[in-house]
């Protein structure tokens, strides 16, 4: 992207009671604490409909969440609007859905991102993130930190 | 950043989305349904997550139970707690706050439900292309319709924001009470936008009630049969979605119980396990396991209550039960209309507990004589949520169970899957049509199968056709 990115904001999102899927939320509180200029915080369990009014609000907009499947350590790719992820009875969006609506309800041209953050653990209760899965965050954190205080994602 | 770090990926979510809606269909040998099933993968570690840990933790921990209602079981538990502190006679101050973020959960919840789930159905009919029948597609068509729905739900959750705190840490609701009122900023705050919130519940009702009463003879049959229904009520037999006593009543209205304490629930609620599936089947104990299994939700409540003491809800009730000529309505798609009164109903309260000054009040806890057990009924917007736990000496759960109201309507579904299945399946293909009639009656009941599962992955509707020796004759997913 070539426009100036003056807001920015991170949702971290994810069940901290399934051991890794609390991955979103933990980078969500350490951004949160690194206070810094632009950058909205927000966390919460899932997405959904209404995150598109925020999303509406920022030039770009970061989705965090722990991944099954992404590269290790983590994966940042931009995303784009998308209106068939939709499951038949869920009431969580997925960030392409999101985007769409940002674009489609408030004519928003919000830049989206996604960073998935490599976890292995998710079928329990617990709130604890595996060793490994902590590792990821760390390096992740390492990332997307200078690029929140810089606004430059690619 | 690098080229190798911007590899394009699929992040598969994971576990805050339901599990596999799976349907399976077992055929007699003429061809016809004989039989139904909605298959549900339960994981039940929860019991086992809770024991052990401090009674004061609970409220906190249950809402990881699920990432969709966890208000509902954060209450649950919170209401559970005050007996253990002997805290259940709250202040003004506590009950009022709790239930203004009660109503504002049942708000956001419903209003999603209809607008991002089910407008779609009613505004361009079962049988429109999928690409377009979705929430996207509402946005394109309609898109003022669809901006309501999205600030309604964001105007629910700025009030379980103020009331409960933040979304992943709700901890609003403590033993005996709560931990904060609400300010006057926050107050005025909410009221800036409550007219317009109102309109917009009038309007989104209109839309389900018209839908229903226009469309009455192809609604009326559609996945619909006679059953029980449950839910709390008031001691005056009003509908209260925060507090009361069980009632359940028969596909005629006669009442089966009324006016259960809720901590005598297991003398007369029992849950029946099935060797097909995980998840246990609850029923009325004198009626028994075949005939005792009751309809929950907002067409359970609406049923089952006397009267709403909101004027422009009780208006509605009264119209939507004159068509049954007062009767229990037992029409599947119903469930719609009932969901949206409940939303009119719950901002009208959220309107009148706003202007309440015992909302400001500094009176926040109260504690009384110690006990070791507990149960507490609350009706979180899909339905009835029973939590009982057991404390010991030392503070510790020793013992828990949650029955979610997508385990009571567990029964219902398959009622109605196999209706629709009998009425719209033919020959021994699974159609488009089918799948997307099944889809329908499903989603009427607005499950939630993450807390009735506890289980990973995304959701699709899965539906396979078997014949009468068990043979797989046909598959089709969403």
């Amino acid at each position: 992207m070539t426009a100036k990115v003056e807001k920015v904001l991170l949702i971290g999102y994810g069940n901290p009671g399934r051991l890794d899927d609390g991955l979103g939320p933990a980078l969500a509180e350490v951004i949160e604490a690194e206070n810094i200029p632009g950058v909205t915080v927000d966390a919460n369990y899932q997405l959904s409909v209404e995150d598109a009014a925020a999303v509406a609000e920022h030039d770009v907009v970061i989705f965090a969440d722990a991944s099954v499947n992404a590269t290790e350590p983590f994966s940042f790719t931009q995303i784009h609007p998308k209106s068939n992820t939709l499951s038949f009875s869920s009431h969580s969006v997925e960030p392409e859905a999101v985007i769409a609506l940002a674009q489609e309800l408030f004519k928003a041209d919000t830049v989206g991102y996604a960073l998935g953050i490599r976890g292995y653990e998710f079928n329990e209760f617990g709130q604890k993130i595996s060793t490994q899965a902590k590792e990821n965050l760390e390096k992740a954190i390492e990332f997307i930190v200078p690029a929140l205080r810089k606004k430059i994602f690619q | 950043m690098s080229d190798a770090k911007l590899k394009r990926v699929i992040i598969e979510p994971v576990t805050r989305v339901e599990g596999h809606g799976k349907v399976s269909l077992l055929l007699d040998e003429q061809n016809q349904v004989k039989q139904a099933r909605l298959h549900i993968v339960e994981f039940r570690g929860f019991e086992r997550f809770v024991q052990g840990r401090p009674f004061w933790e609970v409220p906190v921990l249950v809402q990881r139970l699920c990432g969709i209602c966890p208000v509902s079981h954060h209450l649950a538990a919170a209401k559970a707690m005050d007996r253990i502190v002997g805290g259940e006679n709250l202040t003004p101050t506590a009950e009022k706050m709790r239930r203004l973020m009660h109503y504002g959960q049942t708000f956001q919840s419903h209003v999603l439900h209809f607008f991002h789930l089910v407008s779609p159905d009613l505004l361009f009919g079962f049988d429109a292309d999928p690409a377009i029948r979705n929430v996207i597609g509402v946005a394109q068509k309609f898109p003022e319709l669809a901006v309501q729905g999205v600030m309604m739900r964001k105007y629910g959750q700025e009030i379980i924001k103020a009331t409960a705190g933040k979304k992943i840490h709700g901890t609003g609701a403590i033993p005996g009470g709560i931990n904060k009122n609400l300010s006057i900023a926050e107050r005025d705050e909410l009221l800036k936008d409550i007219d317009q919130m109102v309109e917009w519940a009038r309007s989104a009702l209109k839309i389900a009630k018209d839908y229903t009463t226009e469309n009455l003879e192809k609604i009326a049959p559609f996945g619909s049969f006679d059953s029980n229904h449950l839910s709390i009520v008031r001691k005056d037999g009003c509908l209260d979605l925060y507090d009361g006593n069980l009632r359940a009543i028969d596909a005629e209205g006669n009442k089966i119980i009324d006016q259960v304490d809720p901590q005598d629930y297991m003398e007369h609620i029992a849950e029946e396990v099935k060797p097909w599936s995980y998840m246990k089947f609850p029923f009325i104990k004198s009626v028994g396991p075949e005939n005792g299994w009751c309809r929950v939700g907002p067409l359970a409540r609406i049923n089952t209550c006397d009267f709403i003491d909101t004027p422009e809800a009780e208006k509605e009730r009264q119209e939507f039960m004159a068509l049954t000529k007062g009767k229990p309505n037992n029409i599947t798609m119903a469930y719609h209309w009932t969901r949206m009164i409940e939303t009119l109903h719950s901002i009208e309260k959220i309107k009148e507990l706003l202007h309440d000054k015992d909302l400001q009040g500094t009176d926040l806890v109260v504690k009384g004589e110690r006990r070791e057990e507990t149960v507490a009924i609350i009706e979180a917007p899909r339905g009835t949520l029973y939590h009982h736990y057991k404390v010991d000496k030392n503070d510790q759960v020793t013992m828990a169970n949650l029955i979610v109201s997508t385990t009571s309507n567990n029964e219902p579904m398959n009622r109605a899957v196999q209706k629709v299945a009998q009425d719209h399946l033919s020959g021994v293909e699974i159609t488009e049509g089918l799948l997307n009639h099944i889809e329908v009656a499903i989603r009427a009941y607005d499950p939630c199968l993450s807390c009735a599962t506890h289980a990973m992955g995304k959701m699709p509707l899965i539906i396979s056709l078997f014949d009468h020796k068990g043979n797989l004759v046909d598959q089709r997913a969403k």
